[in-house]
């Protein structure tokens, strides 16, 4: 699926910038994203250290235990077949906290810790198991209780009540969670049953 | 509001930090450790992230975006998306930051209370970036085969970008 859209993406735009003589912003693209991509990963270096310290500090202190137990009843019925009290499910929950607080830059590393820790425990290879996926459309999905950022912007923008919208972003955030959970649990099904 | 999310980063580490040493732990050497392993998180993401930024990039200085945003803007209006948040629906998947550009270039054009920057609103606060999100986890635990990630993820940002345009018509307009 990555190599139809990698591929598709790069030749398509190559194609198009070619025939609407748009050649030298492509080319210009091609060498300049490239660059931007260490720039960003440098700029996550620092909060990747910060968040993988405090994950160790609230491991060995017994607190992602904690909150692992507090959501298991949620989490157990979402992700079948994971241990609780493990480690998988133990970075899930610090991911999913992180992301309900609005912690986006906390949920990245913490959900690729839940991912290396998910592929450990169901001894998976090159495929992803139906629990990552279920995991990975989470967070594709929007838990954001409140949207600092766009409330940032709204306020900026020169509106007097930027969290008028919250009603709005719950409905719709929670939809579209619960529409991913089920349509990943439907494809997971269905593909188990062949 | 801004205030909550100013508090929120600095309460998790205070938290974090009072139990560990509480508990008496190494909270200093146990922080470090965890650190060491953030340097390699970061660095697992970056083929991924390479990748992933260069075909958008390409994707976009070709102008095949903005092609696929005139040809979706009338099945939009048919499901009462309004054509001008059509860019922010199509590049809010696959581009954080282009989302944001768009984002802000709606708010000082229409204004934050109309109703289509309130429709914007909603949908960069109720979306993330479906693709970034996918090439980076699936990339740092080196899983090549998605299998049902990516329609199921496209499914709900399809249902959060039409919820966004109903529950503002329905809250604000009816």
């Amino acid at each position: 699926m990555m190599t139809i859209l990698f591929c598709g993406m790069i030749l398509s735009g190559i194609l198009l910038g070619g025939l609407t003589g748009r050649m030298p912003q492509v080319s210009q693209a091609a060498i300049e994203q490239s660059g931007e991509a260490v720039r960003l990963t440098l700029s996550l270096l620092g909060n990747f250290c910060l968040w993988g310290g405090m994950m160790k500090v609230a491991e060995q202190s017994g607190l992602t235990r904690a909150a692992a137990r507090a959501f298991a009843p949620l989490t157990r019925r979402l992700f079948r077949g994971i241990d609780t009290g493990g480690a998988a499910m133990r970075a899930i929950t610090m991911n999913l906290t992180a992301n309900l607080l609005g912690l986006g830059n906390a949920a990245t590393p913490l959900g690729i810790t839940a991912m290396k820790e998910l592929k450990k425990e169901e001894r998976a290879h090159n495929a992803a198991t139906d629990n990552m996926a279920l995991f990975v459309v989470m967070n594709t999905a929007s838990l954001q209780l409140i949207p600092t950022t766009t409330a940032m912007l709204r306020s900026a923008a020169g509106c007097e009540h930027p969290l008028d919208i919250l009603p709005s972003v719950w409905i719709a955030s929670a939809v579209s969670v619960v529409c991913g959970i089920v349509m990943a649990k439907l494809l997971a099904g269905r593909r188990a049953k062949r | 509001m801004s205030a909550l999310g100013d508090w929120a980063i600095p309460s998790v580490i205070f938290l974090i930090l009072l139990a560990g040493w509480l508990r008496g732990i190494n909270v200093f050497d146990c922080f470090l450790e965890g650190a060491r392993e953030g340097i390699g998180t970061a660095f697992d993401i970056l083929p991924s992230l390479v990748a992933l930024i260069l075909s958008i990039g390409i994707f976009r200085a070709s102008g095949a975006l903005d092609l696929l945003t005139a040809a979706a803007a009338p099945l939009a209006r048919l499901l009462l998306i309004p054509g001008e948040v059509v860019p922010l629906a199509l590049l809010r998947p696959i581009s954080g930051s282009g989302a944001l550009v768009i984002f802000q270039d709606l708010l000082t054009r229409f204004g934050p209370d109309s109703m289509i920057g309130r429709i914007a609103s909603v949908m960069e606060g109720s979306t993330e970036t479906t693709f970034y999100t996918i090439a980076v986890y699936y990339g740092a635990a080196s899983i090549r085969r998605t299998r049902h990630t990516l329609p199921a993820a496209l499914f709900a940002d399809l249902t959060g970008f039409l919820m966004s345009a109903l529950t503002v018509r329905w809250l604000f307009y009816s």
